[in-house]
């Protein structure tokens, strides 16, 4: 309670709450924010205006844009070097530095902000500790970033050659705002106890906003080079480009893969941010570090969980995406050689929500409270579990002939209908309601309701999930068993809203039932069983694993083309490798991020220690 | 350091495991290599062996079977005997067909001019087909190819095969894009010129025809832009006095060392 009396340098809240400035100049940031998302339309209109005028410099940019026929020698070799590996390893390892380093100052700047909201000032701390961490990682980042155009510069240089053709543009636009999120970041860590106290704070507020803007910026840039190579557009059948950048910009799965990156960093950042309080929680010795630790991985927990729930409606999103692009890779995705993927990525999307419910399980020890909701945790983990093991089940087993025969055929009689989409479907909204179902019980762990409706707001949200739950059943089975393949799909989006809206809903009840609630036992931080932390490395690892699996799965899927369908990869490495090789790649680069992330962790603990050793300064002035 | 080491381990442990199970819990499938464009002997093929090449391409490089399966995600298409002439005859068709060969070309390269009921794209009041044109993309059938998946499902179909096997070998076998071919880079200009018959039109050092400009010293006259983009754009500029004859299909039939070491040979024919 006496952080909550604190106030930045002596300025009280209501203080700062009146600093009209402050507010102006966020609202100013807020727009910086807000116009990239209004770009296509700005873009769009401006390309147009220009269309005319541009037309003769586009046919004459368009003559050296075609992609060129390669041989397998125009793919330079160094011996001993295998190019695929070397360009797949730097780009997923920059990838998974980019994304901690873009999703951890969105919850900076949100932490901060509820700090200020508050005036509770350990939320300004654990923001500060927060973007510590990922101080370094940003260095590691841009050496990563480098490493990456060094391996295509060198194995791959007609790839980058024509595709920096046709991004010239957001290619040099990229490398400014670089500088532009460097300054943001330096300036927002660096003045971070400088800029404290009324104005000042609403300033760093501010720079916060414009390094999330610019971060953001730079990744869509980045996206939209992907998924050129994936949906190309702005260029004809032959891969010639029009001069068009915005249309190459603006392709088919450009917006797909934006949000879905944009809330898997925020779910990643906070599974990584999670594993470095886990870590100082298990290392701390003293009571008030593990509770600080403690609570710090809770806060880290539930944003990796808060992004972990929408984050399967964007990969749907996506995926529909793709097959509406185009069929052919669709099926390749989903029904071809890459099938069997997805119950890799079934083992560990089950991993993540059973370690994350786990944690919030585990954090129920807090509150002595707790033991009313303990009698319900064994359901919660039966649903989730039996929910795990639908999603995980294949459609098509592998059997020997005898096998096969005695079965009958490749389905279980049983078990073949649950490796439908459907039934996986209904499976996984099942699973994130049942997430959501856990943090509920956390959050009521230790109070109890005062408003007179609390009974009828405990009837509506039992009533609120059972409907919904039915409704989630019904539509899996009757769009998974008596409709035809092409809409079996059709039950994704309805199932989808009816988990968002009981989440939605059930949230906003259970808050005004809680709203002014009193407390029936303490909150203890730092009461938790050691086995909490390792869920939290448990999720921290898995999310990365799964980041480069499916990482394998998105570029894979253009099989042999540099860019799907125009421009041919030749090279000795064009064919499509194994699921296991990639594991294996993938695993390599796991633990070289590993060593990586152990490294930033040990510098922002290093920075923090002080060693003065006595009379030492005294001898060297003798 | 006692839990650097646990947590270390444990990460390690988990690594292993799924490194573990996609390695050895899941089917061990190899990927088909990338398609490369096959040598076809028309000349000397008999009806079956065209069918059977039929049966290869639509098994194979034109990955049908993607959709038209047993799962329903396409039509299938052993019944063509007595569904086309219904679908000729529907209101719906778009087509210009009159029979089952027809039919059967129209949706390979124009797939929209017919949508079976339930299989449409949604989104386009199902008359538009998912289906993409074969004779592009990563398929890139050839007009040869396209007659032997006729053949090959009027065959199935139980109906008379009634294309008849392409005589212009050459045209036939080359796919539409040269992305979809493998063939050795060639070193020298000279022997690039000489491969892609450019002497057939132009002079160069004093040897050729005469339908286009002569070359024997472009490179006093144009620079490397210049030529490059001649080479990949023909028509982008005409040359005075002359027709616009030359096709522009280099672009996709050369590869890029030597495109690049044909306008460096020739712009430096001063």
């Amino acid at each position: 309670m006496i952080e909550t009396q604190i106030f930045y340098s002596g300025v009280s809240m209501a203080q700062a709450r009146k600093t009209k400035p402050g507010r102006i100049i966020l609202l100013l940031a807020l727009f910086v924010f807000i116009a990239p998302l209004l770009l296509p339309d700005l873009a769009g209109s401006v390309a147009f205006a220009a269309e005319a005028s541009a037309t003769e410099a586009n046919q004459a940019a368009s003559i050296t844009l075609a992609p060129p026929l390669l041989s397998e020698s125009d793919y330079p070799r160094i011996r001993g070097v295998n190019s695929r590996v070397t360009v797949w390893l730097a780009a997923q390892l920059h990838l998974w530095f980019a994304a901690f380093v873009l999703a951890v100052p969105i919850f900076v700047f949100i932490i901060e902000a509820i700090g200020m909201a508050r005036g509770d000032k350990r939320y300004d701390d654990m923001a500060y500790e927060f973007i510590k961490v990922s101080i370094t990682a940003y260095s590691i980042t841009a050496i990563l970033g480098g490493l990456l155009l060094f391996s295509l510069v060198l194995f791959y240089p007609q790839v980058l050659q024509y595709l920096s053709g046709v991004f010239k543009e957001s290619m040099f636009y990229y490398a400014l705002l670089f500088f532009a999120e460097s300054a943001c970041l330096y300036i927002y860590y660096y003045g971070w106890h400088w800029l404290q106290g009324g104005t000042k704070k609403w300033v760093h507020l501010t720079i916060g906003l414009m390094l999330n803007a610019v971060g953001t910026l730079l990744m869509f840039l980045a996206n939209a080079w992907v998924t050129f190579m994936m949906s190309p557009a702005g260029v004809d059948p032959a891969g010639v480009f029009s001069g068009d950048s915005w249309a190459a910009m603006h392709n088919f799965l450009w917006n797909p893969i934006n949000l879905h990156r944009v809330i898997a960093n925020i779910a990643y950042g906070g599974s990584i941010v999670g594993a470095y309080a886990a870590y100082k929680f298990l290392s701390s010795s003293s009571k008030e570090q593990r509770a600080h630790y403690d609570w710090m991985g809770y806060n880290a927990n539930f944003i990796a969980i808060a992004a972990l729930l929408p984050l399967p409606f964007a990969g749907y999103y996506l995926t529909a995406e793709i097959y509406a692009y185009s069929q052919q890779m669709g099926i390749t995705l989903m029904g071809g050689v890459f099938a069997w993927l997805f119950i890799i990525q079934a083992v560990l999307i089950g991993t993540l929500f059973l370690s994350a419910n786990y944690y919030l399980w585990c954090g129920m020890g807090r509150s002595d409270g707790a033991v009313r909701y303990n009698k319900y945790i064994k359901y919660l983990a039966i649903v989730i579990v039996g929910a795990f093991l639908v999603w995980f089940t294949p459609h098509t087993l592998i059997l020997t002939n005898a096998e096969l025969k005695g079965l009958g055929g490749p389905y279980h009689k049983y078990l073949g209908p649950l490796g439908i989409m459907p039934a996986k479907n209904t499976a996984v909204n099942i699973m994130i309601l049942f997430t959501s179902l856990s943090f509920l019980f956390y959050r009521r762990a230790n109070k109890i309701p005062t408003v007179s409706w609390a009974k009828t707001g405990n009837a509506i949200q039992v009533a609120l999930f059972s409907a919904g739950i039915l409704n989630l059943l019904f539509l899996g089975i009757y769009h998974g068993y008596f409709t035809n393949t092409v809409y079996k799909v059709a039950a994704s989006i309805p199932q989808v809203l009816t988990t968002l809206i009981i989440i939605v809903v059930s949230s906003v009840i259970d808050a005004m039932m809680y709203k002014n609630s009193k407390e029936v036992a303490a909150l203890n931080w730092g009461r938790v069983p050691d086995r909490s932390q390792y869920a939290l490395f448990l999720l921290a690892v898995s999310f990365t694993w799964l980041m480069g699996l499916m990482g394998y799965i998105r570029s894979g899927i253009r099989q042999h083309w540099h860019v799907t369908n125009v421009f041919r990869d030749n090279s000795v490495d064009a064919f499509t490798p194994t699921l296991g090789y990639a594991a294996n790649v993938v695993s390599i680069g796991v633990i070289i991020f590993m060593l990586l992330v152990i490294f930033v962790f040990w510098l922002s603990a290093v920075s923090a220690r002080k060693t003065e050793t006595a009379g030492y300064w005294k001898e060297q002035m003798r | 350091m006692k839990h650097f080491l646990k947590v270390v381990l444990f990460s390690l442990i988990i690594i292993g495991f799924f490194a573990g199970f996609a390695n050895f819990g899941i089917p061990k499938i190899e990927p088909a290599p990338p398609p490369r464009a096959e040598k076809i002997d028309l000349d000397s093929m008999t009806m079956e062996q065209f069918i059977a090449l039929g049966d290869k391409l639509y098994n194979g490089k034109g990955t049908c079977t993607l959709c038209h399966n047993s799962l329903g995600r396409a039509p299938m298409l052993d019944q063509v005997g007595s569904v086309v002439p219904e679908r000729l005859a529907d209101p719906r068709y778009e087509g210009e067909a009159r029979h089952i060969e027809g039919y059967l070309y129209e949706s390979m390269v124009k797939p929209s001019a017919y949508v079976v009921a339930g299989f449409g794209k949604a989104g386009s009041s199902y008359t538009e087909s998912p289906m993409p044109d074969v004779t592009g993309g990563s398929i890139g059938f050839s007009e040869a190819e396209i007659m032997a998946v006729i053949a090959y499902l009027q065959e199935i179909g139980g109906v008379e095969v009634t294309v008849t096997i392409p005589t212009d070998a050459p045209a036939a076998e080359e796919p539409k894009s040269d992305q979809n071919v493998a063939r050795a880079a060639i070193n020298t200009p000279q022997e690039i010129i000489t491969h892609f018959g450019c002497h057939a039109c132009h002079k160069v050092e004093g040897a050729g025809g005469e339908l286009g400009p002569d070359l024997s010293h472009i490179g006093s006259q144009r620079d490397s832009a210049y030529i490059r983009r001649a080479l990949l754009d023909p028509n982008a500029e005409i040359a005075e006095g002359f027709a616009p004859m030359m096709p522009p299909i280099y672009g996709d039939q050369m590869y890029a060392r030597e495109l690049e070491s044909l306008v460096s040979y020739l712009a430096g024919l001063k």
